[in-house]
C-alpha cells in the first residue's frame, strides 16, 4: 500500500446552528504516521474529524484529500481513500461479525454486483488482522466491548483505505483494552503504512502511541507536532486549563502528564 | 492474511445466503399455492384444469366470471398489496432502525384513512376517487412528518414520535367524520378502513401492480445503501452513503407502495408492521430484508383474507384478520423495546 496520500485542512471554519466551533483551522496530517487530536471537551476534535471525512460540510474553508476538495469528491471514491470510525456505530439486532465486517465493502461494490473473492479476502485480513477470525460466526449483540470495538474496526479495516480516522475508539473500554485497541492500530501502522488519525481523550496514551499531536483549544489550533515537543505544562494549561507536571515516561521515554489539582503540590522531580 | 480465513468468511457467507435462498424460495412457493388455492377454492369448487384455461384466457362456463372477474382480481391484489405493505414496512424499519417506525404507525396510512373517509363521506365519491384522495392524503402526511421532524437531519425516534402524534390527530379526525355519517357511508367507509378485499376488481388492482412494478426495483436498488444505514447516519457516510438522498428517495418509494395499495385494498392492518420482523425471525439479521418481507407481506394478506372468508361462520375482512396477529405482537415489541431498546 502507499502511504503517499495528504491531508491537509485550510482555513478550516465549522460550526453548528449560529455557533463556530472550529475557527480557521489549517493543518497538515503527516503520511504514514499515526496522528492523535487532543483537547477538551466540545474543543471541535470529533467535529474536526467528522468534516475532514466529509460528514460535516465546511462554513469556509476546505480539507484537501490529495489535493481534491473533499465535500466536492464523490463519496464513494473518498471512501476507497479514507476510512471513518464514528464513535457510537450501530450493529443492527442479530447481525454476525463477518457479516457487520462485511458492510465495509460498501464502497467498492456497484449497486447489484455479485460478492467477489476480493471481498472475502478484504473481509479475511481484517478479521486476522484484528483478532477476530474465531468471533466471525458470532453475533456482535454477545460480545464484549473490547471484542466490539475490534469488531468495528476490523470493519473500517475491510474498507481498505490507506488512510484511517478514528474518533475515540478507547471510550467506554477499560483501561487494557484501550492499549489493546492502540497496539493494534498501531502495528497496522506499521506493518501497512495506514495513516493514522485519531480523537483521543487520554493525554499520556496519546502522546504514548502518536508519532504527531494535535491539541486543540476553543477551535483553534494549539499546538503541533511530535509529543515531545506538544505535550508541556504550557499546553496543558492553556488547553485543560489545568496545573501539570510532565515527566519522562519510563517505559517509552514519551512525555508523561501528571495534574496537579488544588490539594497537592508539585514537587521537583528526583 | 490465510487462505483458510478467506475459506472461512466465504463459507460462512455461503451459507447465510443459503438460508436466505431456502426462504425466499419456500415463501415464493407458499405464495404459489396459495394463489391456486384460492382461485379453485370458494363456494363452488373448480378443479385446476379450469382455473388454468381461465387463468391462460379461454371462456370456461360459470368459472370463466367467479375465478376470471371475482377470484383471480381478488388473489392478485392480495399478493401487490401485500407485497406493497412488507416492502414499505421494512424500508421505513430498516432506514429508521427501529421495528416502530411503520408506516401504518407513524401515522402514514392514518392519513390516508381520514382523506378516503372524508372523500367516502362528506364528498361522496367512491372507487377512483378515493383512491386519489388516500394517494395524495398519504403522501401529504408522510412529508409533514418528515417535515416537522427535521432538525438538521432527520433522527429515527423524532420521526416515530411526531409520527404517532400524527396519527393520533388524524385518527380523531376520522372518528369524527364517521360520527357525522349517514348510516349508508357509514358502512361503506367501515369497510374501507378495516382493509378489505371485497371490493377487488381489475380497476382497483391494476395501478397496485403498476405501482410495485416502478418502486420496487427502485427501493431494491437502493438496498445496499439500506444495509449500510442500519449502521447508522455517520457510518454510512464513512461508507460513501449519500444519506440524505437515499432516505429521501427511500421516504418516496415506500409511501408511494403503502399508499397505492391503501389506496385499493383499505390500510389492512400490521401487514407493513409485521412482514419485516417475521422476514427477520425466518433469514436471520445479515443481508437486505426487502425481498423476504415483500414475499412475507403477501403471504399473510392472502393467507389471512382466505381465513377471514371461509374459516369463520360469517366472513370477516382481511384487516380483522391481521389485525388479530399484530396487535399482540405490537404490544410484545413495545414491553420489549422498553427493555432493550432495539433494533429489527
Amino acid at each position: 500500500m502507499t502511504t503517499d496520500h495528504s491531508l491537509l485542512v485550510e482555513e478550516l471554519t465549522l460550526g453548528y446552528k449560529d455557533r463556530d466551533v472550529i475557527d480557521s483551522l489549517d493543518l497538515a496530517v503527516p503520511p504514514g504516521r499515526i496522528t492523535a487530536i487532543v483537547g477538551a471537551n466540545a474543543c471541535g476534535k470529533s467535529t474536526l474529524l467528522r468534516s475532514m471525512s466529509r460528514l460535516l460540510a465546511p462554513r469556509a474553508g476546505r480539507v484537501l484529500l490529495d489535493g481534491e476538495e473533499v465535500h466536492r469528491m464523490q463519496p464513494k471514491a473518498v471512501a476507497r481513500t479514507l476510512g471513518l470510525l464514528p464513535q457510537s456505530p450501530v450493529a443492527p439486532e442479530g447481525i454476525t461479525v463477518s457479516d457487520l465486517v462485511g458492510r465495509g465493502r460498501h464502497p467498492h461494490q456497484r449497486m447489484l454486483a455479485r460478492w467477489s473473492r476480493q471481498d472475502d479476502e478484504a473481509v479475511a485480513e481484517a478479521l486476522e488482522a484484528t483478532q477476530t477470525v474465531e468471533l466471525a460466526d458470532r453475533p456482535v449483540d454477545e460480545l464484549s466491548g473490547g471484542q466490539r470495538q475490534r469488531v468495528w474496526i476490523a470493519m473500517a479495516l475491510a474498507q481498505r483505505t490507506d488512510l484511517l480516522l478514528l474518533d475515540e475508539p478507547t471510550t467506554f473500554l477499560d483501561v487494557s483494552h484501550q492499549v489493546e485497541v492502540l497496539d493494534l492500530l498501531t502495528d497496522l501502522n506499521a506493518s501497512r503504512g495506514t495513516t493514522i488519525v485519531l480523537v483521543l481523550h487520554d493525554l499520556n496514551l496519546a502522546a504514548r502511541y502518536a508519532d504527531h499531536l494535535i491539541a486543540l483549544a476553543d477551535g483553534r489550533l494549539h499546538a503541533a507536532g511530535p509529543p515531545e515537543r506538544v505535550l508541556t505544562p504550557e499546553t496543558v494549561r492553556s488547553v485543560f486549563g489545568m496545573e501539570s507536571q510532565i515527566i519522562t515516561d519510563p517505559t517509552s521515554g514519551k512525555p508523561l502528564m501528571l495534574p496537579i489539582g488544588r490539594h497537592h503540590r508539585a514537587v521537583p522531580a528526583g | 492474511m490465510s487462505i483458510s480465513t478467506v475459506e472461512t468468511v466465504a463459507r460462512g457467507r455461503v451459507r447465510r445466503a443459503r438460508r436466505r435462498h431456502l426462504v425466499i424460495g419456500a415463501l415464493a412457493a407458499l405464495i404459489v399455492a396459495g394463489f391456486a388455492v384460492t382461485l379453485m377454492v370458494g363456494q363452488t369448487f373448480y378443479p385446476p384444469g379450469d382455473v388454468a384455461r381461465v387463468v391462460l384466457g379461454q371462456d370456461v362456463p360459470g368459472a370463466s366470471f367467479t375465478v376470471g372477474r371475482l377470484r383471480l382480481p381478488r388473489a392478485v391484489l392480495a399478493i401487490t398489496a401485500g407485497m406493497c405493505f412488507g416492502l414499505a414496512g421494512v424500508t421505513f424499519q430498516t432506514m429508521l432502525r427501529n421495528p416502530l417506525a411503520s408506516p401504518d404507525i407513524i401515522g402514514i396510512s392514518a392519513g390516508a384513512s381520514a382523506a378516503a373517509t372524508f372523500a367516502i363521506v362528506v364528498l361522496s365519491l367512491d372507487g377512483a376517487g378515493v383512491s386519489v384522495f388516500a394517494i395524495a392524503a398519504g403522501l401529504g402526511v408522510a412529508l409533514v412528518i418528515y417535515a416537522l421532524s427535521y432538525k438538521g437531519g432527520v433522527s429515527g425516534t423524532r420521526l416515530i414520535l411526531i409520527g404517532i402524534g400524527v396519527a393520533a390527530m388524524l385518527d380523531s379526525i376520522t372518528s369524527y367524520i364517521l360520527d357525522r355519517a349517514a348510516t349508508w357511508d357509514f358502512q361503506e367507509a367501515m369497510r374501507w378502513l378495516t382493509g378489505s378485499l371485497n371490493g377487488a376488481s381489475w380497476n382497483a388492482t391494476l395501478p397496485v401492480v403498476v405501482a410495485l412494478a416502478v418502486l420496487a426495483p427502485m427501493l431494491l436498488g437502493l438496498s445496499g445503501n439500506l444495509s449500510a444505514l442500519q449502521l447508522g447516519d455517520d457510518t454510512a457516510s464513512a461508507l460513501g452513503v449519500r444519506v440524505d438522498r437515499t432516505r429521501l428517495l427511500a421516504v418516496v418509494g415506500a409511501v408511494g407502495l403503502i399508499a397505492f395499495a391503501t389506496a385499493a385494498a383499505g390500510p389492512i392492518a400490521f401487514v407493513a408492521f409485521l412482514s419485516g420482523p417475521i422476514a427477520a425471525r425466518l433469514v436471520g439479521s445479515d443481508g437486505s430484508l426487502l425481498v423476504p418481507s415483500a414475499l412475507v407481506g403477501a403471504l399473510l394478506v392472502l393467507v389471512a383474507d382466505f381465513c377471514g372468508q371461509f374459516l369463520f361462520g360469517t366472513r370477516f375482512p382481511v384487516g380483522v384478520v391481521t389485525g388479530v396477529l399484530g396487535a399482540p405482537y405490537l404490544v410484545y415489541l413495545i414491553i420489549r423495546s422498553n427493555r432493550v431498546g432495539g433494533s429489527l
